[in-house]
């Protein structure tokens, strides 16, 4: 595997993190309105999962680091999506059957659909600084151009989800590409691991 | 000729006629002002643009209703009229709401409005008071019908007057909302829509009452808004319209909504058929209302 294509991975990861939380504004609307506190929720749960994430992606990458791990992070991501896919409503439904005030209502409900996959999407930043950076005095190089592609990832996600994807497209179908996309990288990180365990 | 030069000055004048700023509030959703120019007080939601008027009174004579709109929003009177229990989504200066608790004394009305600025501004500046019998929600109106339908609330008349000229709460156009609505309906309940009148947003937006309602009274004046009229089991029959015509006119003389003119705006289905209707999964609303048909 080439940088440039563990690059690509990083940027999918990025556009998929935010693509999600665009959407997750669509999904919880129905239930929790669009009030000012549904964003509030929304922003609080991803932050705080990415921050989980970065810290549980640089302890992941402590022991045998290796493509294939790095692979299994974006199967994981995709597999922490498909509950939101295939049972969000049924969720929000007990959410706001139990909940009565839509703050805490709709902070619930995004912890619920959003906090495990976001964790998972977090992690894939850090554990590719570990399969890159070979020298320490690169380290910050490289490190600074993995954000920066991650970064440009969540940027263009957001920008094309908000205004052009849900122009086009349903909701569900969206997170069905984005949770294929996540899949697709996950099986070129871990076939290209077969070949070369650790990144060279 | 020196009176023509003198009714033009008067003209002129009479546009020159300054505007007066009463107060303006940033809330939590908008910039907020309520602003008089001749006895007409309106609430605007954007400052710059004239257009983006909420609710406007006459402060000389309250039972002038100064937006075209409003009489409209009485439409739903032709299918049930002698309605006992009203649903308001979208407050505004809580004119809706005055005329009815006039029209009919012992009517209940539950009013939900998401800015708690508008229903401060509604009581301070428009007259709204509170009433025994009008009870006003500060939250998302599609929080409110979800869980009003969970509790199983019936209203006999639904308005829907939640869309301002600047940002559409999109979770409140879809099928589902007005699924919900149809839900809240008594069997004889109607519903009342003030919507939009142009772009690809008319288009989709009618198409998706069509979807849960059937056939609707689709009211439009040349310009401005459009008011959808539906009925929970679709429409009665013309007669059944005109009997109950009848019925209330002599009421609303006084606020002089002519329903029997408000019928003939009806301009049937004149939307696009193959529109795609809008759902909680595809709902652009504000980018469709920025695409020209």
């Amino acid at each position: 595997m080439t940088p440039g294509l563990l690059f690509l991975l990083v940027f999918c990861g990025g556009f998929s993190i935010m693509s999600i939380e665009l959407l997750g504004g669509r999904i919880l609307a129905p239930y929790f309105g669009s009030s000012i506190y549904v964003w509030g929720s929304l922003i609080t749960v991803f932050m705080l999962a990415l921050s989980i994430g970065y810290l549980l992606g640089g302890r992941y990458s402590l022991r045998n680091p290796s493509l294939k791990r790095f692979g299994s992070l974006f199967l994981v991501s995709a597999a922490a999506v498909l509950p939101l896919l295939l049972a969000g409503n049924l969720l929000m439904d007990l959410v706001f059957e139990y909940v009565d005030d839509p703050r805490y209502g709709s902070l619930l409900a995004s912890m619920v659909l959003f906090f495990v996959p976001t964790i998972a999407l977090g992690m894939i930043s850090p554990y590719a600084v570990r399969l890159l950076v070979e020298h320490k005095d690169q380290s910050g190089h490289i490190a600074g151009k993995l954000y920066f592609v991650s970064t440009i990832g969540s940027a263009l996600g957001t920008l094309l989800t908000s205004f052009y994807l849900v122009l086009y497209f349903e909701v569900n179908q969206i997170l069905v590409a984005i949770v294929t996309t996540l899949v697709l990288c996950g099986l070129v990180a871990v076939g290209a691991g077969r070949r070369e365990p650790l990144f060279q | 000729m020196k009176l023509t030069g003198f009714v033009i000055l008067l003209v002129l004048c009479g546009i020159a006629s300054a505007e007066i700023t009463l107060h303006t509030e940033k809330s939590l959703y908008r910039n907020i002002a309520v602003v008089e120019q001749d006895n007409v007080r309106c609430l605007r939601f954007t400052v710059k643009r004239r257009e983006s008027r909420q609710t406007c009174i006459d402060t000389a004579d309250s039972d002038n209703l100064v937006l075209p709109y409003t009489p409209m929003m009485f439409g739903g009177l032709m299918l049930n009229p002698a309605p006992k229990r009203v649903l308001l989504l979208g407050l505004g200066g809580g004119t809706i709401a005055g005329i009815f608790a006039q029209l009919f004394p012992d009517i209940s009305i539950d009013a939900v409005e998401i800015d708690p600025a508008v229903v401060r501004v509604a009581r301070d500046y428009f007259g709204f008071t509170d009433r025994e019998g009008t009870r006003v929600y500060v939250r998302d109106g599609r929080v409110f019908t979800r869980r009003a339908t969970r509790n199983d609330e019936r209203y006999d008349y639904i308005i829907i007057d939640a869309f301002n000229g600047d940002y559409i709460p999109e979770h409140m156009m879809t099928r589902e909302f007005l699924q919900e609505c149809q839900e809240l309906l008594t069997d004889d309940g109607v519903l009342v829509a003030n919507t939009f009148s142009s772009s690809r947003l008319y288009n989709s937006e009618s198409a998706t009452y069509a979807s849960v309602f059937g056939e609707f009274l689709n009211l439009r004046r040349r310009h401005g808004n459009r008011i959808v009229v539906a009925g929970k089991n679709g429409l009665p029959p013309g007669d059944w319209l005109r009997t109950n015509i009848n019925r209330v006119d002599a009421d609303l003389a006084r606020f002089s909504i002519d329903l029997e003119r408000i019928l003939s705006l009806d301009r049937g289905s004149d939307w696009r058929p193959k529109a795609r209707v809008l759902t909680d999964q595809y709902a652009p609303a504000n980018l469709l209302r920025g695409a020209s048909d």
